[in-house]
């Protein structure tokens, strides 16, 4: 099983690239206020048919084994799931596939986020040519990244695959979440204690 | 507060990388990571971390660093290949982050595979 919201993004945003998908849109969103967190994974991709996008939202929806179906979605739907939300996918054929979850701010088998730089370094230098978006919102404050303003400064795709730069992405995205106070449930547990 | 990097740091960067990526693709060491549910859920992104941290460490830019989906070996993630000129590919299995730096200096560097953790190889 995946530990936490890092890892089940990275898994979802794996299965975008997998299917081609030229840009991928991350949003994470942390409304405190409101005591919900969303998850959403957007890609322009080859998509899935009906069939297909029931089969992979619940692997036991047939017992049809045509097929191999993967366990990333029903893991992430699973852990939705248990925090009083839901997950849903939508895909359309040679268009593109939106997941969406959400879970309870404050549920206590919510997965913590986890470490969103390493996801999105794997991510990035992974497939350097796909047009990352990252949105992590923290009630009003917005942390945004966007591979095409890393690439205007670098020109060539490949330099994200450089150790140096993905340093040196670890540690931007990781001050800018710091500075929004990303993930920060973890500070007010500890405070509890 | 650490200072926020900018992305002028990151044009620095570039800058002093020029001559490195120039020379890029043919005879260029490649480390391959398997990124599927089964090799995330075992710890692959860990294995990346450190394959990173470890090149930048001992200034290896010659060196990409790729990821690539399920390939079935499920069993044996996280897997790491390591493709070098005149070697093949070479497949390890069961890679931990602390293997990453044995990896690296014997295999990446001086060409000498790491015979304990191989799995795999292919031409
Ligand atoms: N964004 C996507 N675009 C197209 N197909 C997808 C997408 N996400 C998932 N799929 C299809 O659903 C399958 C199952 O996905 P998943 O449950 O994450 O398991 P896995 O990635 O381990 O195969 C994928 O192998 C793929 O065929």
């Amino acid at each position: 099983m995946l530990e936490d919201l890092s890892c089940h993004i990275l898994d979802i945003a794996e299965n975008s690239a997998a299917a081609d998908a030229e840009t991928v849109t991350l949003l994470l969103e942390e409304r405190r206020r409101e005591n919900w967190l969303y998850l959403s994974v957007e890609d322009d991709g080859r998509g899935m048919d009906e069939e297909r996008c029931a089969r992979v939202y619940d692997p036991f929806f047939t017992t049809r084994t045509t097929r191999r179906v993967g366990l990333g979605i029903p893991f992430l739907r699973q852990a939705a799931e248990a925090c009083d939300g839901e997950l849903t996918l939508t895909s359309r054929l040679g268009e593109g596939t939106a997941l969406r979850a959400s879970f309870r701010l404050d549920h206590i088998d919510r997965p913590p986020v986890g470490d969103i730089a390493a996801t999105l370094v794997t991510l990035l230098a992974g497939n350097p040519r796909i047009r990352w978006i990252y949105r992590h919102r923290v009630d009003d404050s917005e942390f945004l990244l966007d591979s095409q303003e890393l690439l205007a400064v670098l020109e060539d795709p490949d330099m994200l695959r450089t150790p140096a730069v993905a340093e040196w992405l670890r540690s931007y995205i990781a001050e800018n979440l710091e500075e929004i106070g990303a993930g920060g449930e973890s500070i007010a547990q500890d405070q509890k204690s | 507060m650490p200072r926020i990097k900018s992305l002028e740091d990151l044009k620095k960067i570039k800058e002093n990388a020029k001559d490195l990526t120039s020379a890029r693709s043919e005879g260029k060491t490649r480390v391959v990571i398997g990124m599927g549910t089964c090799g995330i859920a075992a710890g692959a992104r860990k294995v990346m971390d450190a394959v990173l941290a470890e090149l930048e460490k001992r200034g290896l830019h010659d060196v990409t660093v790729e990821t690539t989906g399920c390939i079935g070996m499920c069993q044996q993630e996280p897997l790491l290949d390591v493709i070098r000129a005149g070697q093949g590919r070479i497949t390890y299995g069961k890679v931990e982050p602390e293997d990453v730096p044995r990896i690296i200096a014997d295999h990446v560097v001086n060409g000498t595979i790491v015979q304990d953790k191989v799995i795999g190889r292919a031409d």
